[in-house]
């Protein structure tokens, strides 16, 4: 029961947090309101006995991404655009779809799961460290290697667009 | 322990919250944002079903959706920077040379 | 009768090659051609042809020991049901004879084109095609070593086909030049639409044969022909005939060859004389029982080239170009040639193929040597005029055509080697004993006297006027006195030139020696595929008969051309010449007949049907599709969150699928 509690206390948090990031014009409370959402799905995967995903969470996404979005936004400077809705009809549709698309969801995955049973106890053992490492280096080895290729093309496509063009100067080369 | 559908419908709830971002802000970092909070309601579905049936399966796609979502911001953030360089705006409504 | 061993002599296994080391050289000058220039290039071209020919004498070699026919497999091509068409290579006594003249005359006129085109590039103001004409050649060496050696008519049509492309590429070559900067280009257009006309009925032959036998296979058909219905045999023989018209410039389809002279002269020489207009002649000695098989289509064969022989002689007697003399020379002799298949004697007409390849290749090649000399002779009279003088057009030097025969005269002293194998090329081409000429003409005749008396003296006729224009040629070109200050300048060609032209006069000196009447070589060799025939006798009347009728033709040629004169003297014989010098109007026939109804048509199709008709439904499409688009374009309005929606739109609806599933 008292799990079921902090269920529910973190999931206000969760959706007041994601609410406030929506909704904050400033896009540096945005930022801090995603990292605190963020956080707390992190305590959500603990609950869901994920560990390892937890931290991965924490360090990657609330710290990682979350900073690089700092940075941007602070190089870019907060921008306050207007609160009108240039596009006709935009504001409607979208919150009409949103309410379809919920109630949709609801009805197709809440609606027809039967019995609310609780969640299993996981297995000893279950999402350990050790669990985690043999899954990802065996059966996920190739995915793995994958996706260091896809961060290091990332990383070189980054360069590459934030370089500017200075006009090529003689010397100019060794100096940098 | 809470019922797995608790866990579904409140990623249910923040991936709506994500679409209506995206589709309602015009603010490109703030969209960028609301992406990132859609994969996390996909990640939590993902995380919550794999305790359910007791399989790493789900907290592998999880970790695999982080790495590729770091990929993505970074170019997303360097496109950003650069878009922002030569129109002075981040308007996603002002990006529209494109148009057919 | 066949025995088909991958290998039975180990020379045979090297069969692919004949076509490999043009395949070859022709790449090696493609890649390497540009940067190692012409030495390279002329080099590369020669030895691919000449290692051709060595192939071909190690499997003549090979043959002598063993001749029955060999196929050695190479790759299998087409296999739809039942049917196959692979790519195997004949070797037999007669693809082995085509193979050793077009390698061996191919081989000599690549020499002399190493030279010749040296100076011909430079003539006509563009080096770098130097290594293109190479390429070209090897390219055509290729297809027609393709040609010769395949073992069914599909591959045979393949090569047919290619050996097209490269006349037409070849006759091209200087497609910007010739009449107002695009005579050079009708001409090949010409050859290559007319050509296509005879392939047409080659293929529909092929349609048929498959239809009737289900295989193209010779040794299938072949074997099959005999048996089947003469209503179907005749089909397919006339059809084969209207492709040998095509390739072998017979009449109706004859006209593409004089035009074709527009390619530079090695081309003439090798293609448009020697080898690729053979190729008829060897198509029909190919398919021998099944024209054996209906009697009506051997006569309309033997007829075609009878009457062509007769005149495209008459035609020549009347043209000025020295060239073009040789051209209808040509399609009167290939004319010789489709009689003598047509009578059932195929030796004969191989013999004279042979002989032709020598005399008729050396004929062209030495005129080129005397275009080469009256174009040094016309330079060296500009240097001395106004310094340097720059030609950039053909045909346009002062108004001087270096092909005119009236603008030569008295060249025997200025080339005297060039004079001497245009000597022997001519004397054997008019059929003087004991020249190769003589030999090959003779069993034409003698063949003609077992079949039919008429076309016995159609072709003598045709011998006549033969060693007329003959007579003519060698009077106005060589004897005489210079006409053109040019012809007093004219120097001999270098050694490059001359010397592949001395080996031609031998061989086409000697050439006869291969069916001498008495051993008949030849024969003996070709009876291996063609199954044994009679032997042509050496009728001594008849001999004599065309001996005669050749020296009464060169002495004719020689009382009407002796003196200088100012206006031509055949002119007096009145429209008879103007019908030789104008071609007997067919060109001006075919015309009126074909080309003006024929551009009618395509301008109604052009103008109201397609103009009017179809461009009204297809613009109407047009029309339709941009209104209906109009309407949609409202979406593609450039905001990334409209297009944003429309994707959720698509979310939502699978959403909404799942959920009233």
């Amino acid at each position: 029961m008292g799990n079921t509690l902090l269920f529910f206390t973190f999931a206000v948090v969760v959706v007041g947090t994601a609410l406030g990031m929506v909704l904050s014009r400033n896009s540096i409370y945005s930022a801090l309101f995603l990292v605190l959402n963020f956080a707390t799905v992190a305590l959500l995967y603990v609950q869901l006995g994920a560990p390892f995903i937890a931290m991965a969470q924490v360090t990657v996404y609330a710290g990682a991404i979350m900073v690089l979005f700092l940075f941007v936004i602070m190089l870019l400077g907060a921008e306050q655009l207007t609160e009108q809705e240039p596009l006709p009809g935009q504001r409607i549709a979208a919150l009409a779809l949103g309410g379809v698309f919920i109630t949709a969801a609801t009805v197709s995955i809440v609606l027809r799961a039967g019995p609310l049973a609780p969640l299993p106890a996981p297995a000893a053992g279950f999402a350990s460290p050790l669990d985690v490492g043999m899954t990802l280096f065996t059966r996920y080895t190739l995915p793995f290697e994958a996706t260091s290729a896809i961060l290091l093309v990332a990383m070189v496509g980054a360069i590459v667009l934030t370089r500017v063009d200075r006009p090529r100067t003689p010397g100019a080369g060794q100096k940098e | 322990m809470a019922p797995l559908y608790y866990y579904i419908g409140l990623s249910v709830i923040m991936f709506t919250i994500g679409m209506l971002g995206v589709l309602l802000r015009r603010n490109a970092i703030v969209i960028f944002m609301s992406l990132e909070l859609m994969f996390n309601a996909a990640n939590l579905a993902f995380i919550a079903f794999s305790r359910h049936y007791q399989n790493m399966n789900g907290q592998m796609f999880v970790f695999f959706v982080m790495t590729v979502a770091a990929a993505e911001v970074a170019v997303g953030l360097a496109l950003m920077v650069t878009i922002f360089r030569t129109r002075r705006s981040i308007d996603v409504d002002q990006i529209n040379s494109m148009k057919g | 009768m066949l025995f088909q061993e991958t290998i039975a002599n180990p020379a045979f296994g090297l069969v692919p090659w004949v076509v490999f080391f043009p395949l070859v050289g022709l790449v090696l000058n493609l890649l390497f051609g540009r940067r190692l220039g012409e030495v390279f290039t002329g080099t590369v071209a020669v030895l691919a042809s000449g290692a051709a020919f060595v192939v071909s004498v190690l499997l003549a070699l090979g043959l002598a020991a063993h001749p029955e026919p060999v196929v050695v497999p190479f790759l299998e091509w087409l296999r739809i049901g039942d049917f196959a068409a692979n790519w195997d290579f004949r070797v037999d006594t007669l693809s082995v004879t085509m193979m050793l003249v077009v390698s061996g005359v191919g081989t000599l006129i690549h020499i002399y084109a190493t030279r010749y085109m040296h100076a011909d590039v430079r003539h006509n103001g563009d080096p770098g095609r130097y290594r293109r004409f190479f390429v070209y050649f090897s390219l055509f060496i290729l297809a027609m070593m393709i040609l010769v050696t395949a073992n069914n008519y599909l591959m045979l049509f393949v090569g047919w086909e290619g050996v097209g492309l490269c006349s037409y590429l070849l006759i091209g070559f200087w497609f910007e030049k010739g009449e107002d900067g695009i005579g050079n280009a009708k001409a090949a257009k010409k050859a290559f639409v007319v050509n296509r006309i005879g392939d047409f009925g080659l293929l529909v032959a092929m349609f048929t044969m498959f239809w009737a036998f289900g295989s193209l296979d010779f040794d299938a058909v072949l074997a099959a022909a005999p048996a089947a219905a003469p209503g179907v045999l005749l089909v397919i023989t006339l059809l084969m005939l209207l492709g040998v018209t095509g390739k072998s410039a017979q009449i109706p389809l004859f006209v593409w060859l004089p035009d074709a002279m527009a390619g530079p002269t090695p081309v003439s020489a090798l293609i448009h004389a020697a080898t690729m207009v053979t190729a008829g002649v060897y198509l029909v000695a190919r398919s021998a029982p099944m024209f054996n098989a209906v009697p009506a289509a051997q006569a309309a064969v033997m007829w075609v080239g009878a009457i062509t022989a007769l005149f495209a002689a008459t035609i020549a007697l009347g043209q000025n170009d020295i060239k073009k003399v040789l051209a209808y020379s040509t399609i009167s002799q290939l004319g010789f040639m489709v009689a003598a298949v047509g009578m059932g004697a195929y030796v004969a007409g191989m013999f004279h193929l042979i002989t032709h390849a020598f005399f008729k290749a050396l004929l062209f090649l030495s005129a080129g040597s005397v275009i080469l000399g009256m174009e040094h002779g016309e330079e060296a009279g500009h240097a001395k005029g106004h310094g340097h003088a720059e030609h950039a057009d053909q045909g346009d030097h002062g108004g001087l055509d270096p092909q005119d025969m009236r603008n030569m005269g008295g060249l025997r002293r200025r080339m005297p080697v060039t004079f001497l194998v245009y000597l022997v090329g001519s004397l054997a081409l008019a059929g003087v004993a004991p020249l190769s000429g003589f030999f090959s003409k003779d069993e034409i005749l003698v063949a003609a006297s077992r079949s039919n008396f008429i076309v016995l003296g159609v072709l003598l006729l045709a011998a006549f006027f033969t060693a007329f224009y003959v007579g003519r040629q060698l009077m106005l070109v060589f004897f005489g006195r210079e006409r053109t200050p040019a012809a007093e300048r004219a120097v001999e060609s270098p050694a490059l030139i001359t010397v592949p032209l001395i080996v031609l006069a031998l061989l086409a000196a000697v050439g006869g020696a291969l069916n001498l009447p008495g051993s008949h070589l030849l024969e003996t060799w070709l009876e291996h595929t063609l199954g044994a025939g009679e032997p042509a006798e050496f009728i001594l009347p008849l001999a004599g008969v065309a001996l005669g009728v050749a020296l009464l033709g060169l002495f004719l040629g020689w009382l009407i051309y002796r003196r200088p004169f100012q206006r031509e003297p055949l002119e007096r014989t009145g429209p008879l010449f103007r019908a030789f010098n104008r071609k007997w109007w067919v060109d001006e026939a075919y015309h009126a007949l074909v080309v003006r109804p024929y551009n009618g048509i395509s301008r109604f199709l052009a103008g109201d049907f397609d103009m009017g008709f179809i461009d009204t439904v297809a613009n109407g499409a047009g029309v339709l599709v941009r209104r209906l688009s109009g309407w949609w374009g409202v979406l593609q309005n450039g905001f990334v969150r409209t297009y944003a929606l429309m994707v959720v739109v698509g979310v939502v609806s699978i959403m909404l699928y799942l959920a009233l599933r």
